[in-house]
């Protein structure tokens, strides 16, 4: 290759010539972008130094970069690592000592030493519980319950409305996080010529059905073989999950559903007594630590009316 | 040898041109064959069950790595939210891999276990239903597909050739009872296929219809199953980095 002519008032060419007189112009490279070029060179050796790079045989240069953390050793005692810079080993040192994960670590423990008492008067740690206990709650509770905790009639059990089929005490919510809820109504044999009068007494109890006579007592009647769970004026039973039938509340039979439907509204409790009902929430305390539970259980608790 | 001459004659600028690129692809590939701590040395993971197999045949081919990755990444935020990272071991049975790259949806690496057999069924249904705000379709037609599991052999055998331990003759299911167990060794066992998927998609009511076997069975038992085979609370912090 012979070298490009430079003769003033000509422009170089790269002294390549084809078929007797076709030229290439040289257009050499501007000096930034060749000195960037050299850059990114002198980059990748440092950073071949510094990280793993090169595969030899049936393993690799690891570099001389470390990234440090402890692990507990076989007599119980902390001991730091220093291991070859690898992503596994940064993220088991951002578990243990980055400051998010220390800052988090803080408040947490303060959570775990103060009662729920203490927690509601202070400003702070209430606010941490509830946005820890928002975020435990979009992944593990807002599947089933909805992310406002809406719930679905008949499956689901709404914890935004002011009925708490178990009280609402803090440590009741903990322990159904904790341990779950078998839920069960049996379903009732009642007689064709009495679960009329059965729904419609039900109905009265919340004032969304008028019922009086001989069908009121009819009803009431009937209502007996309920009271033992939902008690005599169908009030509930906390201690065991029956839910209050004297609210306008509704968690099983969809009731809202209906609209002005009154036959509808007595079909949807028929179903129901004639069916019974069997919900299942699962435990959570392997995948939820007690505090955990504890910010959920506050988070949930505000969501309905107390 | 000039310059010129290999500009000029295009056969030897192929030629050179695909031996330089090849030494970039060489370099990163053939190492992976080599390298001792590619896949962790970890207790649990197991080639899937018939069913599950089939399961997972459904999740492809509805695309459902379209909108859902299976691989948690090694950040504390990923940890906090879908748990332990993923493992190499964990898809060392896939062909091919789910990792997938887009998460329109969330992660299903570790959603086996998470939700009951119901949620799923009723979700896949129609998410809406429990899930007002998303925005997955509707897969309501696997509740009504009867499973076609009439070539679930020949699915077992092509992947037994890609490297996968079902087993086919005395040998192999020893082999698989010595690694696996008795229990698993059965369902990894070719000539046993349609009894075993028969047997796991009756044992538990996956889709709430028993008395038939549909696509939904499939699909919900490849979910349940997903990211629980590793039992992470047997290895201590930092055990896995030594396999990087």
């Amino acid at each position: 290759m012979s070298q490009p002519e430079n003769k003033k008032g000509q422009v170089e060419t790269t002294g390549h010539v084809w078929d007797g007189d076709l030229r290439e112009y040289n257009n050499p490279l501007p000096r930034w972008w060749l000195w960037a070029f050299y850059m990114t060179i002198v980059f990748a050796v440092v950073y071949w130094i510094l990280y793993p790079a090169w595969p030899y045989g049936d393993s690799y240069t690891k570099g001389i970069n470390t990234v440090e953390y402890t692990v507990e050793n076989e007599q119980g005692e902390e001991v730091t690592v220093s291991e070859a810079w690898n992503t596994r080993a940064l993220f088991t040192r951002d578990m243990q000592s980055s400051p998010s994960a220390l800052a988090q670590e803080e408040w947490v423990g303060k959570v775990k030493d103060m009662s729920f008492e203490e927690i509601e008067q202070d400003p702070d740690t209430l606010q941490f519980a509830m946005s820890m206990g928002n975020y435990t709650f979009g992944d593990f509770c807002a599947a089933c319950h909805g992310s406002g905790g809406q719930g679905k009639i008949g499956q689901y059990p709404n914890l935004a409305d002011n009925a708490w089929l178990y009280g609402n005490s803090y440590e009741t919510i903990v322990n159904k996080i904790s341990h779950g809820i078998q839920g069960m109504m049996p379903a009732q044999n009642v007689a064709d010529d009495q679960i009329d009068d059965l729904a419609k007494y039900v109905l009265s109890l919340s004032g969304q059905a008028e019922i009086s006579g001989e069908a009121a007592s009819r009803g009431k009647q009937a209502f007996a073989s309920c009271a033992g769970c939902h008690g005599a004026e169908g009030k509930g039973n906390e201690a065991m999950g029956a839910p209050n039938l004297a609210d306008a509340i509704w968690g099983v039979a969809d009731v809202p559903g209906c609209g002005d439907d009154t036959a509808c509204k007595l079909d949807q409790i028929k179903h129901v007594v004639n069916n019974g009902i069997q919900r299942q929430m699962p435990a959570f305390g392997d995948r939820l630590s007690e505090t955990q539970a504890r910010m959920l259980a506050i988070y949930v608790r505000q969501m309905g009316g107390n | 040898m000039k310059h010129e001459s290999i500009e000029i004659n295009s056969g030897l600028l192929i030629v050179l041109t695909l031996a330089v690129i090849s030494i970039g692809g060489l370099v990163e590939i053939v190492p992976l064959f080599h390298i001792k701590d590619t896949v962790e040395d970890v207790g649990g993971v197991r080639p899937y069950t018939p069913l599950e197999l089939r399961g997972r045949d459904i999740y492809v081919s509805e695309g459902c790595y379209a909108c859902h990755s299976q691989m948690i990444r090694p950040f504390r935020d990923e940890m906090l939210r879908y748990g332990h990272y993923s493992l190499a071991a964990e898809s060392q049975y896939d062909h091919p891999f789910q990792w997938g790259s887009k998460r329109t949806g969330p992660d299903l690496a570790r959603v086996g276990g998470k939700y009951s057999n119901e949620w799923q069924t009723q979700h896949l249904a129609d998410p809406q239903s429990l899930v007002p705000e998303s925005i997955m379709p509707s897969y309501s037609w696997l509740l009504d597909t009867k499973l076609d599991y009439s070539q679930i052999e020949d699915r077992m055998v092509a992947l037994k050739r890609t490297g996968v331990p079902y087993s086919q003759s005395q040998e192999e299911y020893d082999a698989n009872v010595e690694k696996f167990g008795k229990a698993v060794a059965d369902e990894l066992h070719v000539s046993n296929a349609k009894q075993s998927l028969e047997a796991q998609a009756a044992a538990e009511d996956w889709d709430g219809k028993p008395d038939q076997i549909t696509e939904m069975d499939a699909l919900v038992a490849y979910l349940q199953m997903l990211g629980t085979m590793v039992d992470f609370s047997k290895y201590e912090d930092g055990h896995f980095n030594q396999f990087r």
